[in-house]
C-alpha cells in the first residue's frame, strides 16, 4: 500500500516546471534560427538539441518526479523537444540548400574555353559517296559486287566484247603489268566485276559494282590515272532500256532529290548495244542553264550534266559469260564517282581527292 | 568532225525555217553529238584590199616592217588608199589581202583603231589566218586568189566567216558520219527530207587501159581503183570556195591537187591518194610488207615495216603504206603535171594496226580504220578527176583501173518485235521495217523474221541489236520511258562489306582521317622503308608502262602512300596527324600468264579456275600513320604525343570491332623501331605490325621523329571475324578482386606474364588487367614490376576469401615457375 511521497520537493525539480521547459525550448529555437550556416547549426545541435542539451537533461529528471507529476512533465518536455527537433531539421534543410546554391555559384566555369583535345577524324568522301550510292541500289534490292584491281586481260576486255584491236587496249590507255604477255592489267573499269558476276551467278542478277579503276591519264585538275566508278548490271527476263532509265532516275532522285531525270543520247560502247550516253538534269538550275541571272556554273549553261554511259548488254557479252541471250536480256551503266563528288560537293580540283590533305576530308565527317 | 552548214545543205533540202539549234538538237538525238557551233568572232569592217605599194623599212630592233598603201575601195569612206604597217612579207603589190579597218573587232575582243607605230599612223591591219581565228597559220598574212573579189568588198563571206560550222563528236561506230555525205544523210533522216547522194554519179567502168595494178592481198585491199589526169597545171590555185571549206573543216590549203583529194575525202568520207604519175615505175603491186623492209613516208620519217603492214609497190620498191600514208618518192610536187589518183578500200583492222604500230594518226587513217563505204571508190576517184580537170586544167586519162569488188554486207535476221522488247517503247514491226529502210537497209520478210541487208556505208551493222539501236535512235532515245526494274528481294550488303564500313567508321570516329593514295611505288620507297632485301614486300608487280619511271611498282604495303601523304601534310603545317587508309594491295608473286579465253561461249569451269587463280592475290589492308600529338595541348595542359602504343591500340580496336582478339608479340621488322615493334597475330598467324617508326624511316620520308605506323591484313581479320556474336552467360554473384605485383626481368613481356597468370588463375578468373608498370629505385636494375588486378567470380555462389587467395596464388605460381617472376613485397 503506498502513501504520499513525503520526500516530494517541488524545488528539487524546478527544471521541469512549465516556465523552465518553455524557456529551454525558446532558447533552443532562438539559437537554431540564429545559426547562419551549417557549421553554426552544428554548434546549436550540441548545445540545444543533442543528448547534453538542457531539454535532454530535463528529460532525465522526469523519473525523479512523483508518479502523479510524471505524465504532465513528460508530455511537456516531449512537446518541447519535438518542436526543437523539427525546427532544427527545417533550418538544416534551408542552410543545406543555401550552401549548395553557394557552391554551384562558386563552381561556375568559362564554358567558352575551347575543348578540342581530341581532333575529329573523317572518312574519305569518295568512300562515303560510294557507300551512299551502294545503299540506294541495295534499297532497290540489288547487291554490291567487288573484284580485284589487278585483273585478267580477258575479263577486263575480251569477255566484254572489247576485242584485241579495241583502241582502249593500247599502252596509251591501259596500265599493263610487266611482262604484257602475262595478260594482266590494272582494271580500266569495274566491268570485269560484272563479267565475274555473270560467270559465277545465275540470273536474275541485280548488282552494282563501285570501285577504283585506272587509266593512263595525265594527272591534273580534271583527270587522274586513278579514279572511282560505279557500274550497274541487271540480267533478267524482259529487261529493257525503260528499266535502265528507271533505275538511273531512281538513283539520281535518291542522291539529288525529287524531279531529277536523265536524258539518253545514242552512243557507242562495245559492252552494250544499243548504247547511250546519259545526262542528268542539272541539280542546281534544274535544266534552265541559268543561275543568279547568269549562266549556271555547275552545268556551264547547258542545263544538263554528262553522267556516263549505259545500254543494253551486248548479247556477245552474255554469250561469253554464259548467259543465254534467247532467255535473258540485261542492261549496264557506269559513271565516275569522283566527278559526281566534284559537282555534288563543289570540289574544284580532282587532285584534292588524292593528295590526302586532312583539310579536304575532315569537313565531310564520318557519314555523308 | 566539222561540217559547215552550207555544205550540209548542198545535199539535203532542209526547211528554210529550221534553226541551227533545232538541227543540232535533232542530230545529237540521232547520235551525232554537238560539240560546238563555230561562228566568226569578228565584227566588221573586214574587207578585201589590194596592195598598191609596200616599202620595207628596217627597224632598230632588227625587224623589217612594210609601210603599205592598200586600196580598200569605199570601205574607208574616203576612197583614198589606206596606210597600214604590216610585219609580214609573204605578199607583193597587186595582191588581194584581207584588211580590218579601225572600228573592227577581231577574236579575243581585239578592237582595231588607227594608231601610231614605227613612225606611221597605221589605219587598220592586214590579217593572218591566225588573227582571224580560222587557222593556226601565222607565218604570213592571207593572200586571196586574184578572183576572190574587189577592193572594199566584205571579206566575211569570202572567207566563209559569215557561216556557221557545226562540230560533232562522232562515235567510233559511225565512221560514215565523218563526211558531209554522212552528216547530210543523218539530217535528211532526222527531218524526213530528200537527200542527194554526192557519191551517186555516172562513172566510167574499168577498161584495162588504166595504170597496171596487181593486188596480191585481196583481204587487205578488196578494191583498188586508179584514174589519171594528164597536163595538169601545178601552179593553178585552189579556188577560194574550196580553200574556205577546207579551212572550215579544219584542213589548211596546201596545193590544188592535195586540196582536191582532201576535199573529196571530207565530202564523201573516202580517203584518196594522188601520185605524181611520172615518178611511178610500172605496175603497182599491193601486198603485205616482208620483214626488214622500210619506207620513207611523206612526213620524212623512215619506218621499219612489219609483215602486217599493207604496202603499195612499183618497180622501184615500196612507194606507200597503203591507206595510211604515202611515200616521199612519188608524192605530188609543185612540178607535177601528170597525176595518178588512187581510191582503194583497205581492211579496217589492218589500218588500225598499222596506224597504231607506226603511231600515225591522220584524217585518212581515222576513216580507213573505222570503216569506209567500199562501194564508192570509183565515184570518189571520178570526183577527184572532175575537180582536177576543172581547176587545174589538163584532161582525164581514158584508162580506168578497177581491181576487186566491194565485199557484200552480210544479211542479218531480225525478230521484228526486238526493238520494242529492248527499248520498252511501242514499236511495231511496220515501224521497224520502215526505219531500217530509211537508214539505208534493204529488207525483206521471211516468215516471222525480217531479213536485213545493211547499206554499204554501214559496216558497223552486223548484229540484230545493232539494228535495234538504229530503230530506237530514230524513234527517239529520249522517249524511252522510266520504269523501275523488278528486282527480287536482295540480301543487302555482305558481311564483309559491312565489316569494311565498320573499320572505316571506327578509325574515323577515333580521330583518324582517311586518305586515298595511288598504289604506285618505286624501289626508293621500299628502300626508304628500310625493307630487308628478302622482305616479301619487295616482291612486287611491275607496270610495263608506268606513269612515272620513278614509281613503276604496285604497292604491297599501304605505308609508302600514307607516309608520303603525312609528309605532304607536315610540309603544309599540319603537324598533328592521324591518317588511315583501307585499300587492296597487290601481292607480287608471279602466277604465270593469265590465259586469253574464247568469247564464243562460256569458258569451262577449269578454264575459269585457271584464269582466276592466275590473278595475283590482292588482300585488303588497313593502315594508320600517326605524327605529332595524339591529344592536343591546350589550356588544360600539355598534349600527349602519339607513341608506339597508339598504333597497336588502333589495330587492337579494329580486331575487337570484329569480335577478334589480337595476340601481341615483340618483333623487329622494318620500317619500325627494332625495340618498339609489335607483331599482331591472329590464331598464331602474323596478320600485321604496329609500333614506332624507325628514326631513319621518319627522316627518309620527311616526317617528325617518333611517328607511329601500323598495318594489318584486314582480309585476314574478316576471314576469322565473328559473324554472329553469341550472348555471354554472366554471373550475378559478387566479384572478388585480388591485386598482384610481380617483378620480372625486362626481357619478359607483359603479355607473357598476363597469359601465365591467366593459365594459373583457374576457371573462376573473370579478367586480368595490367594496371601499373614500375621501373625504378625500389627494383633492381634490369627488372620491372608489373601490377595486375584479377577479378574472380563463380557462376553459382559467392566465392570465399580462401578460394580467391588460392586462385591468386595458383596464378602467381605459374608466372613464378615459367617466367622467374617473384611477388613484390
Ligand atoms: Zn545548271
Amino acid at each position: 500500500m503506498s502513501g504520499p511521497n513525503t520526500n516530494y520537493d517541488p524545488v528539487q525539480v524546478s527544471a521541469l516546471d512549465e516556465a523552465s521547459v518553455f524557456d529551454m525550448r525558446d532558447a533552443a529555437l532562438a539559437a537554431i534560427n540564429a545559426a547562419i550556416d551549417l557549421a553554426g547549426l552544428k554548434e546549436v545541435r550540441s548545445s540545444h538539441v543533442g543528448d547534453r542539451s538542457p531539454l535532454a537533461l530535463a528529460n532525465r529528471e522526469i523519473g525523479a518526479l512523483p508518479p502523479q507529476a510524471r505524465k504532465d512533465a513528460g508530455s511537456r518536455v516531449g512537446r518541447a523537444r519535438a518542436a526543437v527537433a523539427q525546427a532544427f531539421e527545417a533550418r538544416q534543410a534551408v542552410l543545406e540548400d543555401e550552401a549548395q546554391e553557394r557552391m554551384l555559384l562558386e563552381e561556375r566555369v568559362d564554358v567558352t574555353l575551347p575543348w578540342d583535345r581530341h581532333p575529329m577524324g573523317a572518312r574519305h568522301p569518295i568512300t562515303m559517296l560510294s557507300e551512299k550510292i551502294a545503299d540506294v541500289f541495295v534499297g532497290m534490292g540489288w547487291e554490291i559486287a567487288e573484284g580485284p584491281l589487278v585483273e585478267a586481260e580477258w575479263l577486263n576486255f575480251d569477255a566484254l566484247n572489247l576485242g584485241p584491236d579495241h583502241p582502249a587496249r593500247t599502252m596509251q590507255d591501259t596500265f599493263w603489268v610487266d611482262p604484257p604477255e602475262d595478260h594482266l592489267v590494272l582494271r580500266t573499269h569495274t566491268s570485269p566485276v560484272q563479267a565475274r558476276t555473270m560467270l559465277t551467278r545465275k540470273p536474275p542478277i541485280y548488282v552494282a559494282c563501285p570501285g577504283r579503276v585506272f587509266r593512263t591519264d595525265e594527272y591534273d585538275a580534271t583527270h587522274s590515272p586513278v579514279f572511282h566508278q560505279v557500274e550497274g548490271l541487271v540480267i533478267d527476263k524482259g529487261i529493257s532500256m525503260a528499266h535502265l532509265r528507271g533505275a538511273l532516275d531512281h538513283m539520281l532522285q535518291a542522291l539529288f532529290g525529287e524531279g531529277m531525270r536523265t536524258r539518253f543520247r545514242p552512243s557507242y560502247f562495245p559492252f552494250t548495244e544499243p548504247s547511250a550516253e546519259m545526262d542528268m538534269v542539272c541539280f542546281i538550275c534544274h535544266g534552265s542553264g541559268q543561275q543568279d541571272e547568269g549562266e549556271c556554273r555547275t552545268c556551264r549553261g547547258e542545263g544538263w550534266i554528262e553522267l556516263g554511259g549505259c545500254g543494253i548488254v551486248n548479247p556477245r557479252v552474255l554469250i561469253a559469260c554464259g548467259v543465254d541471250p534467247e532467255v535473258y536480256s540485261g542492261f549496264a551503266f557506269g559513271f565516275g564517282i569522283d566527278r559526281l563528288l566534284m559537282f555534288r560537293h563543289g570540289v574544284a580540283d580532282m587532285r584534292d581527292i588524292f593528295e590526302g590533305d586532312i583539310r579536304f576530308a575532315t569537313p565531310f565527317g564520318v557519314e555523308l | 568532225m566539222r561540217a559547215p552548214l552550207s555544205w550540209i545543205k548542198d545535199y539535203v533540202a532542209l526547211p528554210d525555217t529550221l534553226t541551227i539549234d533545232e538541227l543540232t538538237d535533232r542530230l545529237t538525238a540521232l547520235g551525232l553529238k554537238l560539240e560546238a557551233i563555230h561562228r566568226a568572232d569578228i565584227t566588221g569592217p573586214l574587207v578585201v584590199g589590194r596592195v598598191l605599194t609596200m616599202d620595207p623599212e628596217p627597224q632598230k630592233n632588227g625587224k623589217t616592217i612594210n609601210w603599205c598603201t592598200v586600196d580598200v575601195g569605199d570601205a574607208n569612206g574616203t576612197g583614198e588608199p589606206q596606210g597600214i604597217v604590216c610585219g609580214a612579207h609573204n605578199f607583193k603589190p597587186g595582191d588581194l589581202v584581207v584588211v580590218i579597218l579601225p572600228g573592227g573587232v577581231l577574236p579575243g575582243d581585239f578592237v582595231i583603231s588607227a594608231r601610231k607605230t614605227y613612225g606611221h599612223v597605221s589605219a587598220g591591219m592586214i590579217c593572218s589566218g591566225r588573227e582571224l581565228g580560222i587557222s593556226d597559220d601565222h607565218d604570213g598574212i592571207i593572200v586571196l586568189p586574184t578572183d576572190a573579189g574587189v577592193p572594199g568588198q566584205d571579206a566575211l563571206p569570202i572567207l566563209g566567216l559569215d557561216e556557221e560550222v557545226i562540230e560533232f563528236e562522232i562515235n567510233p561506230d559511225r565512221a560514215y558520219a565523218m563526211s558531209l555525205r554522212g552528216v547530210a544523210r543523218e539530217a535528211a533522216l532526222g527531218f524526213q527530207v530528200p537527200f542527194t547522194d554526192p557519191a551517186l554519179r555516172d562513172t566510167p567502168a574499168g577498161n584495162g587501159e588504166g595504170h597496171p595494178v596487181s593486188v596480191e592481198d585481196p583481204i587487205g585491199c578488196p578494191v583498188f581503183v586508179t584514174r589519171s589526169v594528164t597536163g595538169f597545171d601545178p601552179s593553178a590555185p585552189t579556188p577560194t570556195w574550196m580553200v574556205r571549206r577546207l579551212e572550215q573543216v579544219g584542213q589548211r590549203s596546201i596545193s590544188l591537187a592535195v586540196d582536191i583529194t582532201n576535199y573529196v575525202m571530207f565530202e564523201l568520207g573516202r580517203p584518196i591518194h594522188a601520185y605524181d604519175a611520172d615518178k611511178l615505175q610500172g605496175e603497182l603491186v599491193i601486198r603485205r610488207a616482208v620483214g626488214g623492209e622500210s619506207l620513207k613516208t611523206l612526213d620524212g620519217n623512215v619506218r621499219a615495216l612489219s609483215e602486217e603492214d599493207l604496202v603499195v609497190t612499183d618497180a622501184s620498191g615500196i612507194i606507200g603504206l597503203g591507206g595510211v600514208m604515202g611515200g616521199e618518192s612519188t608524192e605530188i610536187s609543185d612540178s607535177t603535171v601528170n597525176v595518178l589518183v588512187e581510191a582503194a578500200h583497205w581492211d579496217a583492222t589492218a589500218m588500225f594496226r598499222t596506224g597504231r604500230r607506226h603511231k600515225l594518226t591522220s584524217e585518212a587513217g581515222k576513216r580507213n580504220e573505222r570503216g569506209v563505204d567500199p562501194e564508192i571508190c570509183e565515184a570518189a576517184a571520178d570526183r577527184v578527176v572532175e575537180l582536177l580537170v576543172a581547176h587545174g586544167g589538163g584532161s582525164a586519162g581514158r584508162g580506168v583501173t578497177v581491181v576487186g569488188q566491194a565485199p557484200a554486207t552480210a544479211e542479218i535476221e531480225l525478230e521484228p518485235a526486238l526493238p520494242q522488247l529492248i527499248s520498252g517503247m511501242p514499236i511495231s514491226a511496220e515501224m521497224t521495217n520502215a526505219i531500217l529502210q530509211q537508214v539505208g537497209c534493204t529488207t525483206t520478210s521471211a516468215g516471222d523474221r525480217l531479213k536485213v541487208w545493211p547499206p554499204s556505208w554501214r559496216p558497223d551493222l552486223t548484229d540484230p541489236y545493232d539494228l535495234v539501236e538504229e530503230v530506237v535512235r530514230v524513234v527517239g532515245y529520249d522517249d524511252v520511258p522510266s520504269v523501275l526494274p523488278p528486282a527480287p528481294a536482295g540480301l543487302g550488303l555482305t558481311q564483309e562489306q559491312q565489316w569494311r564500313r565498320r573499320l572505316g567508321r571506327l578509325l574515323a570516329s577515333t580521330g583518324h582521317v582517311e586518305v586515298i593514295s595511288f598504289p604506285f611505288v618505286g624501289t626508293t620507297d621500299l628502300d626508304n622503308l628500310m625493307l630487308a632485301d628478302d622482305d616479301p614486300r619487295r616482291t612486287t608487280l611491275r607496270l610495263a608502262n608506268p606513269l612515272s619511271s620513278e614509281e613503276p611498282l604496285l604497292a604491297t604495303t599501304l605505308l609508302p602512300g600514307l607516309l608520303k601523304t603525312a609528309a605532304r601534310n607536315v610540309s603544309r603545317g599540319l603537324e598533328d596527324l592521324a591518317l588511315f587508309e583501307i585499300a587492296q594491295v597487290a601481292k607480287g608473286d608471279r602466277m604465270g600468264p593469265t590465259p586469253i579465253l574464247g568469247v564464243d561461249q562460256r569458258p569451262s569451269e577449269e578454264e575459269l579456275a585457271g584464269l582466276t587463280e592466275a590473278v595475283p592475290a590482292q588482300p585488303l589492308h588497313a593502315a594508320v600513320v600517326l605524327c605529332g600529338n595524339e591529344d592536343r595541348a591546350g589550356w588544360w595542359g600539355s598534349g600527349r604525343p602519339a607513341n608506339w602504343s597508339d598504333g597497336i591500340e588502333a589495330m587492337r580496336m579494329l580486331a575487337d570491332s570484329l569480335g577478334l582478339e589480337l595476340e601481341i608479340a615483340a618483333a623487329d621488322l622494318a620500317p619500325w623501331h627494332p625495340g618498339r615493334c609489335a607483331e599482331l597475330r591472329l590464331a598464331g598467324e602474323v596478320v600485321g605490325h604496329a609500333g614506332e617508326l624507325h628514326p631513319r624511316v621518319c627522316r627518309n620520308f620527311g616526317i617528325p621523329p617518333r611517328s607511329v605506323a601500323a598495318e594489318i591484313d584486314a582480309s585476314a581479320l574478316e576471314a576469322t571475324a565473328v559473324a554472329v556474336p553469341q550472348a555471354e552467360v554472366f554471373s550475378t554473384y559478387p566479384v572478388a578482386k585480388e591485386d598482384v605485383a610481380l617483378v620480372v626481368a625486362d626481357s619478359v613481356t607483359s603479355a607473357e606474364v598476363s597469359s601465365a597468370l591467366r593459365e594459373g588463375a583457374g576457371p573462376m578468373c573473370e579478367s586480368i588487367r595490367l594496371f601499373d608498370v614500375y621501373v625504378g629505385d625500389q627494383i633492381e636494375a634490369g627488372f620491372k614490376s608489373l601490377a595486375f588486378s584479377l577479378r574472380f567470380r563463380a557462376p553459382d555462389r559467392t566465392l570465399t576469401d580462401a578460394e580467391c587467395a588460392a586462385a591468386r596464388d595458383s596464378a602467381v605460381a605459374v608466372a613464378v615457375e615459367r617466367l622467374g617472376a617473384r611477388q613484390r613485397a
